[in-house]
């Protein structure tokens, strides 16, 4: 009984979360941050199964986040919006079709993950991470010029058939972005009036956590930590890492696509440039900081990381601790998103100074406050 | 005799025929032949830079060589990757230890049995009831070898933090938990003060009576070597230049101007 009293603990603290949602308790403001953590919370801890765990360095960990996002948007669009047409399904069957719909996303993340880990077989380190920057790249700009791509193939197709031509096709709205998945959160509130896309971000968030614990908790998952300390021991111990290598990248960039579902849908927009570089620094940041290799540490820094962000967005919060500098230069008007970006890599460069194993390191919380163990075995 | 195929009573566990080896214009292994039967305690010793460790290499599937055949068990390995010739038993270890040093001393012998871990990602993350009873096992038997290579109590420590001969002895331990026909210890003792040697001439021996398995072993300490072996190969320059008993080797001309010098100058 003791050793469940954690995941007990977990299980109602969520359920005060859903119902002082729901009741009204806690507003649309802070229920936007808890999605941000939860979000982050999944990008930071699947991040950390490969950057962490199996010790690649890779930094285009948005790019899965943005295939996840768009396929779970364009079929939830389909399936329940009214952007393509009717909607294709009751507004009943969407608490079913939507954890399918993120699972799809992912599992489409997860097979575009062989870009990346295809070519990890033969490099590593410095390589390794200009590659994944650049397949980050191509899915943006893949992305952002889909319709002209489909637009061409369609004129083709019409020309070889003597069809019409079908014109300029608009489907996902390049650069400008894609919407209408709020309609699947209004069919959920339509049924049922709640706090939907919080309870399904808790609810994956959890799911990610005890996905990866087991994973790595596994003999087949440590194969992954015996590839990050010497990965010619475990070719020649017989741990197939290739194999190991395509599962793992699978499993993160898959969870990454369900991050990037959720998203989609918490925020009712996607645009290829919210998926870039930046995106992929922020879920970089939050591994670093939290300690490579250790789950507990992931969670703690997308906790802690989101919070800052929130706290920095507040121009009245950065207009006080920056008034010593407004003071000598009257001039200067420090501006949030500004300030944001100075603070976030600054961040970084004290953590790796002073503390270069993160606030973790590679303990998990049972480590370091061992009387945890009672009541959960984190390992 | 046909040298793509291997010969037919297939005793041998591994088997080498003509294999050669070049690395651009460098010709490190040439020509290499050798038949390593059933728990049999074979020798392979040369000079500095003669090419042991490029045969133990090229055996352990870890290069694919430019000439010759290997075949372990009478299997051709041709194109097999590392993992998949140790599942064939093959077994070695390294000249510098290569532990998982932050893994604990359990985890080191249990992930080296993935080999024959029947599951995958999802039977382990849904804990079915294949992945139960195959970690039960891979678990009992990581602790039986600990238990008789006298390492139980280190079991949750760090290799990082013991000492360098039970390294070693970690490291054999852990090869001998793949279930091998042929152990491959490269350089067992380099490292090693002489109490630590003869406690490992008393280690392999033992192995060698008490597991099902062949040993073959490169060492720089002859009274290793000469103690132990019963068959000794000598290689210089890639050149097999000598095998035979002990005794034949350690007359061999050939040997002892490999390792003493030519009397010309």
């Amino acid at each position: 009984m003791k050793q469940y009293s954690l995941n007990i603990g977990m299980v109602l603290s969520a359920i005060l979360v859903l119902t002082a949602a729901h009741l009204g308790w806690i507003d649309n403001y802070i229920q936007i941050v808890l999605m941000a953590v939860g979000i982050n919370i999944i990008m930071a801890a699947s991040l950390n199964l490969i950057n962490g765990n199996m010790g690649e360095f890779t930094c285009g960990h948005a790019g899965f986040m943005c295939v996840g996002a768009y396929v779970s948007s364009l079929i939830s669009v389909y399936l329940f919006g009214s952007k393509f047409g009717d909607p294709q399904l009751p507004i009943g069957a969407v608490f079913i079709a939507f954890p399918i719909i993120l699972l799809i996303g992912g599992a489409v993340a997860a097979v575009s993950s062989l870009l990346v880990s295809v070519p990890s077989f033969k490099t590593r380190d410095d390589y390794l991470a200009i590659i994944s920057l650049a397949v980050n790249y191509m899915i943006i700009s893949l992305l952002e010029n889909m319709d002209t791509i489909i637009t061409f193939i369609a004129s083709k197709y019409a020309k070889l058939f003597n069809l019409p031509d079908p014109g300029n096709i608009e489907i996902i709205g390049g650069s400008r972005g894609f919407q209408g998945m709020k309609d699947t959160v209004w069919a959920m509130i339509d049924v049922f009036d709640g706090p939907w896309m919080l309870f399904w971000v808790i609810l994956v968030a959890g799911f990610t956590v005890w996905i990866i614990r087991r994973f790595i908790g596994s003999t087949y998952g440590k194969g992954v930590n015996a590839i990050c300390q010497d990965e010619v021991a475990a070719e020649i111990m017989s741990v197939n890492t290739n194999k190991v290598k395509i599962i793992n990248f699978m499993v993160a960039a898959g969870l990454a696509g369900c991050a990037g579902g959720l998203y989609a849908h918490v925020y009712g927009y996607v645009n290829p440039q919210s998926f870039g570089i930046l995106k992929s620094t922020e879920a970089m940041v939050m591994v670093y900081l939290g300690g490579m290799g250790s789950l507990s540490g992931a969670v703690i820094s997308a906790i802690l990381f989101t919070a800052l962000l929130e706290i920095l967005r507040s121009q009245a919060i950065i207009d006080f601790l920056l008034s010593p500098a407004t003071f000598l230069f009257p001039d200067w008007e420090p501006s949030a998103g500004v300030v944001k970006w100075v603070v976030i890599p600054l961040m970084l460069v004290i953590v790796m100074q002073f503390r270069p194993e993160g606030i973790m390191g590679n303990r998990e919380l049972s480590d370091v406050f061992p009387k945890l163990k009672k009541f959960y075995r984190f390992k | 005799m046909d040298p793509k195929q291997p010969t037919p009573d297939n005793s041998p566990v591994l088997e080498i025929r003509g294999m050669t080896q070049r690395f651009g214009g460098l010709k490190a292994v040439s020509g290499f032949n050798v038949s390593l039967m059933p728990n049999q305690l074979t020798g392979l010793i040369g000079p500095n830079g003669a090419g042991k460790t490029t045969v133990f290499n090229l055996s352990s599937g870890f290069y694919q060589p430019t000439e010759g055949a290997i075949f372990v068990n009478g299997q051709p390995t041709a194109g097999l990757k590392p993992h998949k010739v140790t599942s064939m038993g093959i077994a070695r270890t390294f000249q510098n230890i290569r532990l998982w040093n932050d893994m604990t001393v359990l985890d080191n012998i249990r992930v080296a049995q993935h080999y024959w871990l029947k599951y995958g990602f999802f039977s382990s993350v849904f804990r079915t009831r294949s992945y139960k009873e195959r970690e039960a096992q891979i678990t009992k038997e990581a602790e039986e070898l600990l238990d008789v290579f006298d390492l139980r109590q280190f079991a949750d420590e760090t290799p990082k933090n013991l000492p360098y001969g039970t390294q070693r002895k970690l490291e054999i331990a852990r090869a001998l938990s793949t279930h091998p026909k042929l152990l491959m210890l490269d350089e067992p003792a380099a490292g090693l003060n002489s109490a630590d040697v003869l406690e490992l001439i008393r280690l392999i021996r033992w192995i060698h009576d008490n597991f099902d398995v062949s040993i073959w072993m490169i060492e720089h300490h002859m009274d290793v070597v000469m103690e132990l072996c019963s068959q000794i190969k000598v290689i210089d320059f890639g050149e097999t230049i000598a095998e035979g008993t002990p005794d034949e080797v350690r007359t061999h001309p050939a040997v002892i101007t490999a390792y003493l010098g030519d009397d010309t100058i």
